[in-house]
């Protein structure tokens, strides 16, 4: 694939215009972070003053809600990002455009990493501020997850975006709603053992899991499992694998249907 | 001598028509022979370039409905070629396979020597297109928009040809405000300034005057004509305004149902159906259906394919 940096840069100055012309936007993507952070560093807060509370604990709870804002947010990212294009009915310019459907892709995912980090950093100096929980003492292991995680984000928002693309606004409510049925499952704020005996494989299926499995050895053991890393890593590959392939058929079955002219009606 | 009424715009005129045997009109019209050819160029080798643009067979059913049901004709490069019909005619439709965004369910559609189905990526960047379906994202400034388009088609020197276009189009007062602002009028001149700035060889309008008054109207097809005189492109557009159709067309292909049913020059077909304005030809036609035998757009199909294409094909757009 041969994709144009030329036109990978106009896209990722579309949503560039869109940002700086709407506060609320820019707003919104710091401010649910912020709540999230909020609430679960009181939370964490109350456990460390109480004595019962396994040491360790309140800085695990907020490493996971942020962990787990990178995971919702970088879908919400990739997917919103999309859906502006449907809601100014735009797609069909786009696909009238030397812009092919790859380089949209990728165009979207370079925009919801820099959603992420626009609006995950003011949140990670927030937590060291309010509760001196330091995200960044995790080195490298950090890296590691937020890679991790923002591709398993990704592959998500290919098919959905894939799902509105072929079937109309009338699916964008899987943008907001899909991501939630990987929160009990990827075992976000309690390690894989909680899990019912049978619910385990499902969650070792997931890429988040090892993520937030690897994030507790870090926090709580002083450990950085690369081996949960490179499991997570291979994981994704086949996850983007089939996002791409599934965005990339919808989009042919839905130019095959003819909806592409009327999609944001 | 029966006498019908034909519609020429101001009121009714009154205009002889044969009529055949059994009291039904006689589509012929008076003074021409149904099997006069077509001006229509064929194509074969005598023809001195490529086609800007071939439709072979070009069909598209959705279930047992044809939007568009074989259709064939060829746009010569550097002419402007009309595409009119009545709503739901399969103009859109049409339209929609040539740029690529639809898929035919038989046939094919080349510009440029690219068959759109397969290889649209190697030729839209030499294509534009503009129609009321499609907007542009209403939140980005006028300037904001051509910055991003220009960037997509990879137009060099972009900030000297935004220049041109607020010039050409005078977009001048309009560059910072933004496109969800403006009015029905303003939007078709910044659709189609996004419509040139890449200077595409094949330009595709859907309705381009619409919301826009005479005068402008008058002036945008001025600057259309300019365009292709001074590019040598091809420039395929449909609308609902006949005048400007015989204005500025080279030829005139008209739908119906999904069919291609005439196709000639304006004033092939004012001769041949005997009327004084190309609105007079499309009510006629609509009333009374197409010359018999009309030979241009089928010569072309069978040429082409050697032909038509059997109905219980896998079509093409199967999932």
């Amino acid at each position: 694939m041969n994709a144009s940096i030329g036109r990978l840069a106009a896209m990722q100055l579309r949503y560039w215009y869109l940002l700086r012309a709407s506060w609320p936007r820019l707003v919104e993507l710091i401010y649910w972070p912020t709540m999230n952070l909020v609430v679960w560093g009181l939370l964490s807060v109350w456990f460390s003053e109480n004595r019962t509370t396994p040491v360790g604990i309140a800085g695990t709870l907020l490493a996971a809600v942020m962990l787990w804002d990178v995971l919702f947010r970088g879908q919400l990212g990739f997917t919103f990002s999309f859906l502006e294009e449907v809601w100014s009915r735009n797609v069909a310019s786009l696909m009238m455009s030397p812009l092919q459907p790859a380089e949209f892709v990728i165009a979207l995912m370079m925009v919801s990493a820099t959603r992420l980090i626009v609006g995950m950093t003011p949140v990670t100096l927030l937590a060291l501020l309010l509760f001196g929980f330091n995200i960044y003492s995790l080195g490298f292991a950090l890296v590691a997850f937020f890679a991790n995680l923002a591709l398993t984000s990704w592959a998500v928002g290919m098919v959905v975006s894939g799902l509105i693309l072929r079937n109309g606004t009338g699916a964008q409510s899987f943008a907001f709603s899909v991501m939630m049925l990987l929160l009990p499952v990827s075992c976000v704020y309690y390690p894989v053992s909680i899990l019912p005996m049978w619910l385990q494989p499902v969650a070792w299926s997931l890429a988040p899991t090892y993520v937030f499995e690897g994030m507790r050895a870090a926090l709580i053991d002083g450990v950085f499992r690369a081996d949960l890393m490179l499991e997570a890593l291979a994981l994704n590959v086949v996850y983007l694998s089939i996002g791409f392939a599934a965005f990339m058929l919808l989009v042919q079955s839905a130019r095959q249907k003819g909806v592409l002219l009327t999609l944001g009606e | 001598m029966n006498q019908i009424r034909s519609f020429s715009g101001a009121g009714y005129e009154i205009v002889d028509r044969p009529v055949g045997p059994g009291g039904s009109y006689d589509s012929s019209p008076v003074g021409a022979t149904p099997h006069e050819p077509s001006h229509y160029p064929r194509l074969h080798a005598t023809l001195k370039a490529t086609p800007a643009v071939i439709l072979e067979n070009l069909t598209k059913k959705y279930k047992s409905f044809y939007a568009v049901d074989d259709v064939s004709f060829f746009v010569p490069e550097g002419t402007i070629v009309g595409l009119i019909g009545a709503n739901g005619a399969g103009k859109t439709t049409t339209i929609a396979m040539i740029m690529g965004l639809l898929i035919p369910s038989y046939g094919s559609v080349r510009v440029l020597g690219h068959d759109m189905t397969r290889a649209r990526h190697k030729v839209l960047k030499r294509m534009n297109f503009q129609s009321p379906y499609v907007a542009m994202p209403a939140q980005l400034t006028v300037r904001q928009n051509l910055n991003v388009f220009g960037r997509l088609y990879g137009v060099p020197d972009l900030k000297a040809r935004i220049g041109e276009l607020t010039d050409e189009f005078g977009l001048g007062e309009l560059l910072n405000l933004e496109t969800g602002r403006l009015s029905a009028g303003q939007k078709t001149r910044v659709s189609l300034a996004k419509a040139l700035i890449n200077k595409p060889a094949v330009l595709v309008l859907d309705e381009p005057t619409a919301s826009l008054d005479l005068d402008r109207a008058e002036w945008l097809r001025g600057r259309l004509q300019a365009y292709r005189s001074q590019h040598q492109s091809t420039i395929l557009l449909s609308s609902h305004n006949m005048l400007e159709v015989e204005q500025l067309c080279d030829y005139v292909a008209i739908m119906s149902s999904g069919r291609l049913i005439e196709i000639g020059t304006p004033a092939e077909l004012l001769r041949w159906y005997q009327c004084g304005r190309l609105e007079e030809v499309f009510l006629y036609i609509s009333r009374c259906g197409p010359r018999l035998e009309p030979t241009a757009p089928y010569d072309a199909a069978v040429q082409l394919s050697g032909r038509r294409p059997p109905r219980d094909e896998p079509p093409l757009d199967a999932d």
